[in-house]
């Protein structure tokens, strides 16, 4: 969605009321040259330029879209972060909040927000990204937020799981754990302990500041590289256990129905994948030079190359990567390319530094089969310039 | 089925070392190791854990006291779930509940694609992609129903979940489920899962 922002809308506006004086007013009314007039105070809070309507797309309680369109770097802001919800949003009190961890523990123990936040923190830049977040039915007229609008990025702050399994006394013998959420789905999910010592995270910061209530405030699990649904939001308990609990989501929802007949489980480490997000549709480019950008990004490390092709995969080219590329997380590549005016397919395809290459959606369908449920895909996608420089996204044959 | 995975031992850390350094005065220069303990929470009381952990495995560890049938979850079902669910557990604005392939479970992969033909596709259901009968406890005593969750006690989801379980023929009618019965019931899904080794 666009806004139309004139500058007239702009000085007649409550925040250009607030901010300047009569007098400067009728100046500026005059005159665009901001050189002529004084600018406008800080706010407490800083406000976006009414010219970047910055906008998640919605769908009911239930999903919101980061729209990579319209971002620039690796850092997605918390604002436009993406969303998944079960039973919608909790409103949860840090003042009585709690966080219990227990099982198979030498000593069930409780903690505060307060406590949480007093042990060594750690922080990482990292991707989260939902399971389901490839638009397999999307149209010529798609947008890079409807074909994987739900992966974003931050950099997440707080206290390492291993720390919390070394106060609690874990038992060599746990080899599983249980996360669970305080929203009304009360959300669980099993997690294997490996990840517990490995890099996973009880999260109370995203870039900066407390985390949001709709990314899991006061507190989340927070796994680098692994599916959403498992990093529970609203966390308030851990229960350490010897087996799976086999809760619905790891079951009947969040698993992977193959051709060969049988359903993978588990499959919670996201393969690598990238995705242009420009050009792309609703773009219009001009003949002449273009740099084709995007993310890409792979659960298992970081990002090795990223592939462009810009004739439907006949040839390929590295695009450059942006300085740091982390591991589990986007990174940003962009490809300089010279576009004479004719009808050209754009591509992207990532490799990770395992050396897993990002796959094609034929072979991705001869794997999951027709009746795939759509989680876990990380196909090769694409746009389609035609020669009036209209972007569209690149049709893809029926699933 | 699901593979073991291998136990990492818990590394100690040294807070003798921090002990020591902080006797003897000398400045750190290279950071303090993590100490086995910082001594921060409290102890979580046997009522704070019965209060939150209500989870169900599939071994039965878990499932409380109670029972149902499908006649004693039917008016409950009806009352309560089939305005989202639908009456017959298929057909409304929520995911269908009963409903198999009667030519093949589960529905999808070859022996399913070779029955179905022209044939509209069956949905995934209880009755042909839930691998286990205590998920529908654990799940439905937690998450349901979606405007009260929480709100049954533990007769009314056993007999909820045998009347989803009667409904897709995994039960006979009058079934009593139950903490020991629930556990044995065979689901046909069982075998299709394989966990994505690493």
């Amino acid at each position: 969605m666009t806004h139309k922002v004139t500058r007239r809308g702009l000085l007649t506006g409550a925040v250009s009321a607030a901010v300047l004086g009569a007098s400067a007013k009728s100046a500026h009314a005059q005159s665009s040259d901001t050189t002529k007039y004084p600018g406008g105070p800080p706010t407490e809070l800083g406000l976006r330029s009414p010219h970047e309507p910055l906008r998640r797309p919605t769908t009911g309680r239930v999903v919101s879209r980061t729209p990579h369109q319209d971002l620039l770097g690796t850092i997605t802001p918390s604002d436009l972060h993406y969303e998944r919800h079960h039973a919608g949003i909790p409103e949860v009190d840090p003042a009585t909040y709690r966080l219990l961890v227990h099982g198979m523990v030498e000593r069930p123990l409780m903690f505060t927000l307060d406590d949480l936040k007093r042990f060594q923190a750690v922080s990482r830049i990292a991707f989260l990204e939902c399971s389901g977040n490839y638009g397999r039915n999307a149209g010529p007229d798609s947008k890079p937020e409807q074909i994987c609008g739900l992966t974003s990025q931050s950099e997440w702050t707080g206290v390492a799981l291993s720390t919390l399994l070394r106060e609690v006394g874990a038992s060599p013998d746990a080899t599983w754990f249980l996360a669970e959420g305080q929203d009304a789905a009360v959300m669980t999910r099993s997690v294997p302990i490996e990840k517990a010592w490995d890099d996973a995270m009880v999260a109370y910061g995203q870039n900066g500041e407390p985390i949001r209530p709709g990314q899991g405030y006061p507190v989340r699990l927070f796994l680098p590289g692994w599916e959403g649904n498992a990093n529970v939001k609203w966390l308030r308990r851990i229960e350490l256990s010897d087996q799976p609990f086999m809760t619905r989501e790891e079951t009947s929802k969040y698993t992977d129905p193959l051709a060969d007949g049988t359903a993978r489980q588990f499959s919670l480490t996201f393969d690598a994948r990238s995705i242009v997000t420009r050009p792309a549709y609703p773009e219009i480019i001009q003949p002449g030079w273009v740099e084709i950008r995007g993310i890409a990004w792979s659960g298992r490390g970081a990002i090795a190359r990223v592939e462009i092709s810009t004739d439907g995969g006949q040839h390929w080219t590295n695009a450059r990567l942006q300085e740091p590329v982390l591991s589990k997380a986007h990174a940003r590549f962009r490809h300089l390319w010279h576009w004479d005016g004719a009808e050209a397919d754009i591509l992207s395809r990532a490799v990770d530094e395992t050396g897993y290459v990002q796959p094609t959606r034929e072979a991705l369908r001869a794997v999951h089969g027709r009746r795939a449920r759509g989680y876990h895909l990380n196909p090769v996608t694409g746009w389609t310039v035609r020669p009036d420089g209209h972007v569209f996204y690149k049709e893809e044959a029926p699933w | 089925m699901v593979r073991r995975h291998q136990t990492i031992a818990v590394v100690s850390a040294a807070a003798v070392v921090i002990a020591a350094a902080a006797a003897s005065g000398q400045t750190q220069t290279a950071g303090v190791d993590q100490p086995d303990q910082f001594g921060f929470g409290r102890p979580a009381t046997h009522a704070e854990i019965e209060a939150w952990d209500s989870d169900v495995r599939p071994d039965g560890h878990g499932l409380p006291a109670g029972q149902g049938t499908a006649a004693s979850g039917a008016a409950i079902y009806l009352q309560l779930c089939a305005s989202c669910h639908g009456r017959e557990g298929m057909g409304a604005t929520a995911a269908p509940l009963v409903g198999a392939a009667p030519e093949s479970t589960p529905p999808f992969g070859p022996r399913y694609e070779a029955w179905r033909g022209d044939r509209p596709d069956v949905p995934f259901t209880v009755g042909n992609y839930w691998p286990f009968a205590t998920t529908l406890f654990d799940y439905i005593n937690r998450a349901m129903p979606s405007g009260a969750p929480g709100s049954l006690d533990a007769d009314q989801v056993y007999g909820v979940v045998a009347w989803l379980l009667a409904k897709n023929g995994l039960v006979a009618d009058d079934a009593v489920m139950n903490a020991e019965t629930l556990p044995e019931v065979e689901m046909p899904a069982r075998g299709i899962f394989t966990p994505v080794e690493r």
